[in-house]
């Protein structure tokens, strides 16, 4: 780099030396330009003559050779030289920026561990954490990386997530918990066994999907390759034209002026500007998502979010927490934590998640000797014998068959009915829980203007129309079973426009054949769950449903970005081809077309790394 | 299979698109993708065919761009 910039800097001064002194003989004004043509131009002139040789003609190196030699040739020395330093300088910042943002993305990537400590029989050893086996004893040390996942089997610690899952709350981990690499351990030393080896490891799955994604391809990316491919040919054919034909039809017309403006094409034909500015973009846009947490495992699933329509919603698990909770007690002649433990008890040899729950909310150890007799009743409830009483847990039905007379309670969800010697004693209502953020997902699609919400669900109908109108989704399908969901999709496919796309978020598990059908499939929870990687565009490394609006909102900015640099871009370009046909314009305002045009388009695609704040 | 290839030293994005058209014309590779932010490539081919494909990528690598080095990773 430093030796680039001496290169531009000498013979800038050069430059500003032959302009600004008139030498009595100007030859010597002459001379300057020249040798500081051949300090700025060297490596090009050099790359110029090898491609000619390879017959390589549209190449850009040979278009500024061609552009700057002309110059010469037509006694336009000042131009010559400052074309070239200008094109230097366009392609040291561009070199700076690409460099700028591939570091600024790696450090926000910078999760890769650079060593294990591997326990052996007497010593701590640092290792390669290629070289670690499963099974393995690992230790991490406060401050450190852990660089492989394992169960942690010595140690309390809380550990920082935030490389992964931009979730900035510490999570604490204890024995036995799972750990996985990437995290960082904050306080306490952490003992691991080894569980995955590194190229298994979350951590390498983790930054080979990001390092990959820019190789999938947009649309944009595409058009303006291609767009590149035909625009350099077509106007260095038609400079070619303009230098030689301009001048034999018309007899006032001069070679020197004619040859001129075909310089200009020349120096305006060059691609390079309007093609690096939009991987650029897509670069940032895909690191700025990994930086709240969401991987983007293509530029071209990128692009796609920008022109969603339909977000369809799988409900547990996404929307819901997909555990069920106890949401309400209501107890006659009772207190509550009685009619907990008394159900706790009731429920205590039954597998059911109903009674994961109850047993879950009372939260103590239960003494069996006091449990005499249970009786599970298939569709109805348990009854039990406890304390010498007769305990009935379960739903209207058991409570109509007994001739108890019980308050009806008119929540929605599962609901427990408890009665104690054929009286009744109140409800446990049960139910699945809406993520917090939930309602702030939803408000963003609609802020993002998202077209249609949809929620999908085997669930009952009541429930999953609760958990919608609490959310305001705009459309619900209930009790459907999985392939009915696929067919669902299907339909919903039909109804969005030709250009808009449908996004499915599942929790990547029991949804892929919907994942896959989708124009963009995206799994939630992803940290930790290799199907979830595996069989979605998009991966929410949190459980967090919001992130999806970002992401939207991110990937808007991402396109708006792209297609300003190409409007602009083409616009100044084919202005100024236009005036330079006409002799209105000169070599400066091509080489603005060039150099400046691309280190606007490069500030402006630089933006994006910022993300959407 | 998918191969993956490290690609140093190239110049500009333009130079990417064009090398990748040229790569994409090899026979017997179904597809290439090169990735000038990332300096990386990936192509799909056979895996029988896989030595031979390597061999004919790094001539023409050296025959379009030969300040460029491929490795295969």
């Amino acid at each position: 780099m430093k030796k680039r910039g001496i290169k531009i800097l000498l013979p800038a001064i050069l430059y500003i030396i032959a302009i600004a002194v008139s030498f009595e003989n100007g030859l010597i004004n002459t001379c300057i330009f020249i040798v500081s043509y051949l300090i700025v131009g060297f490596d090009i002139l050099k790359k110029a003559l090898r491609n000619i040789i390879r017959g390589k003609v549209f190449d850009e190196n040979f278009l500024m050779a061609v552009a700057t030699l002309g110059a010469f040739g037509i006694g336009e020395f000042p131009e010559a030289v400052a074309v070239m330093l200008f094109y230097q300088v366009g392609e040291l910042f561009q070199s700076y920026a690409v460099d700028k943002s591939r570091k600024s993305i790696s450090s926000l990537m910078d999760i890769r561990p650079d060593f294990a400590n591997l326990v052996k029989e007497d010593k701590i050893e640092k290792v390669d954490p290629d070289d670690v086996e499963i099974g393995n004893i690992i230790i991490v040390k406060p401050g450190e990386k852990v660089p492989l996942d394992g169960v942690v089997i010595e140690g309390i610690s809380m550990i920082d997530t935030m490389a992964l899952t931009g979730e900035s709350v510490p999570r604490k981990v204890e024995v036995g918990n799972e750990i996985l690499s990437g995290c960082i351990n904050q306080n306490g030393l952490l003992k691991i066994k080894v569980a995955r080896e590194y190229d298994e490891s979350t951590v390498s799955k983790i930054l080979e999907l990001v390092e990959n994604a820019s190789n999938k391809k947009s649309k944009s990316e595409n058009f303006i390759t291609k767009f590149a491919k035909y625009y350099t040919p077509i106007v260095v054919i038609i400079a070619v034209i303009l230098a030689f034909i301009p001048p034999i039809i018309f007899k006032d017309a001069t070679f020197s002026d004619w040859i001129y403006r075909a310089l200009s094409f020349l120096v305006v034909s060059c691609p390079c500007a309007l093609v690096i500015s939009i991987p650029l973009s897509f670069f940032g846009g895909i690191g700025g998502a990994s930086k709240m947490g969401v991987l983007i495992k293509g530029s071209n699933y990128l692009e796609a979010l920008a022109n969603t329509e339909i977000v369809v919603f799988d409900k547990t698990g996404t929307l819901t927490k997909g555990v069920f909770e106890v949401q309400k007690i209501e107890t006659e002649d009772i207190s509550e934590d009685e009619l907990i433990r008394i159900s706790a008890y009731a429920e205590n040899y039954s597998n059911h998640p109903i009674a994961q729950s109850i047993k879950k909310a009372y939260n103590k150890p239960i003494d069996e000797k006091l449990i005499d007799n249970t009786e599970e009743l298939s569709g109805l409830g348990i009854i039990a014998q406890i304390e010498d009483k007769k305990v009935l847990v379960g739903n209207e039905k058991l409570m109509q068959k007994n001739n108890i007379k019980y308050k009806k309670c008119d929540d929605v969800g599962t609901i427990l009915y408890v009665a104690i010697n054929n009286e009744f004693k109140g409800f446990i209502l049960i139910s699945d829980k809406i993520k917090d953020d939930a309602f702030e997902t939803i408000k963003k699609l609609k802020e993002s203007n998202i077209k249609q919400t949809v929620m999908l669900t085997g669930d009952r109908k009541d429930v999953a129309d609760d958990v919608a109108k609490k959310l305001s989704i705009d459309k619900v399908c209930s009790e459907l079973l999985p392939d009915e969901k696929v067919k669902e999709v299907e339909k919903l496919l039909k109804t969005r426009s030709e250009k808009g796309k449908l996004a499915f978020v599942g929790d990547g598990i029991n949804d892929a054949p919907v994942l896959a059908i989708s124009d963009i499939g995206i799994a939630m929870g992803g940290l930790g769950s290799d199907a979830a990687i595996e069989a979605s565009d998009i991966v929410i490394m949190t459980d967090k449903p919001s992130e999806i609006g970002n992401a939207i909102k991110l990937s808007k900015k991402t396109m708006r970005i792209v297609y300003q640099n190409i409007i602009f871009a083409i616009f100044v370009k084919v202005v100024v081809l236009i005036l330079s046909a006409l002799g209105l314009s000169t070599m400066w305002e091509a080489v603005f077309a060039d150099v400046g045009v691309s280190m606007i388009a490069i500030i402006n695609a630089l933006r994006v790394l910022r993300g959407i704040k | 299979m998918k191969v993956k290839f490290k690609i140093k030293g190239l110049d500009c994005a333009n130079c990417a698109a064009e090398l990748e058209r040229k790569i994409q014309k090899i026979e017997g590779i179904t597809e290439a993708s090169i990735s000038f932010m990332t300096e990386k490539m990936i192509i799909e081919c056979n895996d029988n065919e896989k030595d031979e494909i390597v061999e004919k990528i790094k001539k023409v690598v050296k025959k379009e761009e030969p300040d460029v080095v491929v490795e295969e990773r």
